[in-house]
């Protein structure tokens, strides 16, 4: 009995990845390691302003007074920065007609990944920025969403274009001071996306970065803000993919958004990197900070992540409920599976009168992984009649692998009331059978229950990005049971 | 239909069934009684592909077809359904999207396109009224939350909806009210036909007093001691499992 559920969990979690390709193209690179120089470098590629130089100098003198983070509970190997690339950026090749082309090969990559750039196929209702290793490739949509008000744009591309706004919000949520890898995130980072919505307006269409990793030893570290206006709404998704390798890449990113009066901002992230092969070699280190702060009163931040990917991942997308009647959310459904590890999770800090977070955590493990919820709600003193829920619920797949949860409740006001509920439970073997009996195989069964499980998340994600996700699930656990 | 012939299974070196010979045809409701720990659930189990089981010797055909070989979903797609005792909760998973998911595959299986939406809806209302069953029940979670009841009533309803050959019910009765076994009887009823076979297995005699079967077995010790017509049924009910006991001493 026990060996056959092992054997049917062994099959389902030795699925395929499928974006592991390759695609052969010329790069800009800059050699290996990280002073100084690499950072002027950097900063002369992309034609920076002198404040953004600055900016990157500070970070980096900063992080090298700073160590790696030892608290997670996670074991990641020594990590040899000097031995990455920093920047590697594909070559276009000579632009025949238009500013806008786009090199065929960089079309086709993103084809393959179903993310069609070329106008006739643009997905109707999402406009994209196409981000490969440290650069923009295409941002579609842009001139129409330009007759709203709202910019959307690469990073790049926003530091040249809108200093003002970029000075103004960079840094200002998550300074580089923050942690290790948001320093050097700060120091060295290449491109990301760029969104302003101005007051009262509505964005609408959803506005998503997609993310590839392409190069061979070089880290990705992007860069993200958002900012939303008085009485403005916007719905953001990210997705990311890298091909299989051998040796670790890096990627450390930084995500920062702010939403002013009223306005609500909801960000979706599938996050699907090489998550390295079944004997746990290669696979992307996947550290990033993402923060949010409800700045206005009224305002809400809404993060909701589908996490399969990774061999390590390192994430607590947060938010600062500074204003008053502000809203805080966290939806998350992390899959581990092999030899991957996650300690991911959430903060809540209010600081504004009323103001509410939920959160909503599933971790599914399996195989040998190992999956943690690390989640912190701190309330401070003024924040009168503050409420928070989360809810962290762990599935176990086998019985070599790992759920830990670690809650810390910090409160500062007698008003608040807070309120944690957590359960572990096995996939059971009584389930699956019920299935089979249904004539329904024991791998979609399995992707049936965990869908099951994880739905109160999957239901938060943008319709675009649900059935996706749901599918994605299933083929992360493919072969856990067969 | 169904052809059982000397079928031996043991678990942990334990002999469960010490050579069972049945045989359904379609159209008939057969009966299997006898007191706790005969083998009732076991014979239902095996039937159905649970394979925490040995079979030391025998053979079941199924349609002319090996059955012991198959894997459960394949036996299930051949038309064998089994009414569970203790139904399972898979929570999240819609009721609409589990028997979707089960319908299609035994359509694919079958050479046959998928169900539409509305298609699928329309088949639900018809065997809902067929069976009676709350129709809150569909729109929940597979048996999350459900009452013993409930759960069972779900197990006909799926019964209705899968439209199997043969149908085992393992002790669908137990736990349930005189209304609930109304409804869970009016259920098998109702989906009789010269096409399809019932197996009905229960301790006591009131279901069968809303199920008419044509054949009554009694299962004791692993073996099949007696079998005859409903009147078998009102006897044991009459003289109760000791009878039985003291028929074997007697043999």
């Amino acid at each position: 009995m026990q060996n056959e559920q092992d054997q049917i969990l062994n099959d389902v979690t030795t699925g395929e990845y499928k974006y592991g390709f390759y695609t052969d193209i010329e790069q800009d690179t800059i050699g290996r390691g990280l002073s100084e120089d690499v950072i002027r470098q950097i900063s002369q590629i992309k034609k920076e302003p002198e404040f953004m130089l600055e900016f990157r100098l500070r970070a980096y003198r900063h992080w090298l007074t700073m160590k790696m983070p030892e608290w997670a509970h996670l074991n990641i190997p020594a990590i040899d920065y000097q031995d990455l690339t920093y920047y590697s950026a594909p070559r276009q090749k000579a632009r025949l007609n238009s500013l806008d082309e786009v090199d065929p090969e960089l079309l086709d990559t993103f084809n393959k990944l179903g993310i069609p750039l070329e106008e006739q196929k643009q997905l109707s209702g999402v406009a994209v920025d196409a981000v490969m290793d440290s650069v923009s490739v295409k941002t579609t949509f842009r001139e129409n969403l330009a007759e709203l008000g709202i910019i959307f744009c690469s990073f790049s591309d926003a530091v040249k274009e809108y200093p003002d706004l970029v000075r103004k919000y960079m840094g200002s949520v998550v300074p580089y001071t923050d942690n290790y890898f948001a320093a050097l995130n700060s120091a060295v980072f290449s491109d990301g996306s760029f969104c302003y919505i101005p007051k009262g307006v509505r964005c609408p269409m959803e506005l998503s970065t997609y993310f590839r990793i392409n190069a061979a030893n070089s880290g990705q570290f992007e860069r993200t803000l958002i900012v939303a206006e008085d009485n403005s709404y916007v719905s953001y998704m990210e997705g990311c993919t890298a091909p299989m390798r051998d040796e670790n890449q890096l990627h450390a990113a930084i995500v920062e958004i702010i939403a002013m009066e009223s306005a609500e901002v909801k960000y979706a992230t599938v996050q699907n990197w090489y998550p390295g092969n079944k004997e746990g070699k290669g696979g992307i280190y996947n550290f990033v900070t993402k923060r949010g702060i409800c700045k206005g009163d009224n305002s809400k931040i809404s993060w909701t992540q589908v996490e399969t990917g990774s061999a390590i991942t390192w994430k607590y997308p947060s938010c600062i409920l500074k204003g008053n009647n502000t809203t805080g959310e966290f939806y998350s459904v992390a899959v581990t599976n092999n030899h991957q590890q996650a300690d991911t999770g959430t903060k809540m800090i209010h600081i504004g009168k009323n103001s509410k977070s939920i959160i909503v955590s599933k971790g599914i493990s399996s195989g040998v992984s190992n999956n943690s919820y690390r989640g912190l709600v701190k309330v401070l003193r003024g924040a009168d009649n503050a409420r928070n829920f989360s809810q962290c619920d762990s599935l176990l797949l086998g019985d070599k692998c790992g759920a830990h949860t670690f809650p810390y409740i910090e409160s500062g006001n007698q008003t608040a009331i807070i309120e944690h509920e957590a359960t572990t439970s096995r996939i059971g073997e009584d389930q699956i059978f019920y299935c089979n009996q249904r004539g329904i195989n024991t791998e979609d069964a399995i992707g049936l229950i965990v869908n099951g499980y994880a739905k109160e998340v999957l239901n938060k994600l943008p319709m675009e990005f649900a059935v996706e996700a749901q599918k994605l699930l299933q083929i992360s656990l493919e072969g856990s049971v067969g | 239909m169904l052809v059982i012939k000397d079928l031996k299974v043991s678990i942990d070196g334990l002999e469960i069934l010490k050579g069972i010979d049945l045989e359904v045809k379609a159209g008939e409701v057969h009966a299997i009684m006898g007191p706790n720990g005969s083998g009732k659930s076991t014979l239902a189990s095996i039937l159905a592909g649970r394979d925490i089981f040995n079979v030391d010797s025998g053979s079941v055909t199924f349609n002319g077809e090996d059955l012991l070989e198959k894997s459960p979903e394949e036996r299930a797609k051949d038309g064998l359904f089994l009414g569970f005792q203790y139904p399972i909760e898979i929570p999240g998973v819609s009721m609409v999207n589990f028997l979707k998911t089960a319908i299609n595959e035994m359509r694919k299986h079958r050479g046959q396109q998928p169900l539409s939406a509305s298609e699928f809806l329309k088949k639900m209302r018809e065997k809902k009224d067929l069976v009676e069953i709350d129709s809150s029940l569909t729109s929940r979670s597979v048996n999350e939350g459900f009452s013993g009841g409930e759960k069972k009533k779900n197990e006909i309803f799926q019964m209705a909806m899968l439209e199997p050959k043969l149908a085992i019910l393992d002790e669908t009765d137990s736990g349930l009210d005189i209304d609930a076994l109304k409804v869970v009887a009016k259920g098998v009823n109702n989906l009789k036909s010269p096409d399809n076979a019932t197996i009905v297995i229960t301790h006591y005699q009131r279901l069968l007093d809303y199920i008419i079967p044509d054949y009554v077995h009694v299962l004791y010790k692993g073996r099949i001691v007696r079998s005859g017509g409903k009147e078998l049924a009102l006897m044991l009910e009459e003289k109760g499992y000791d009878w039985v006991r003291n028929e074997e001493v007697k043999l």
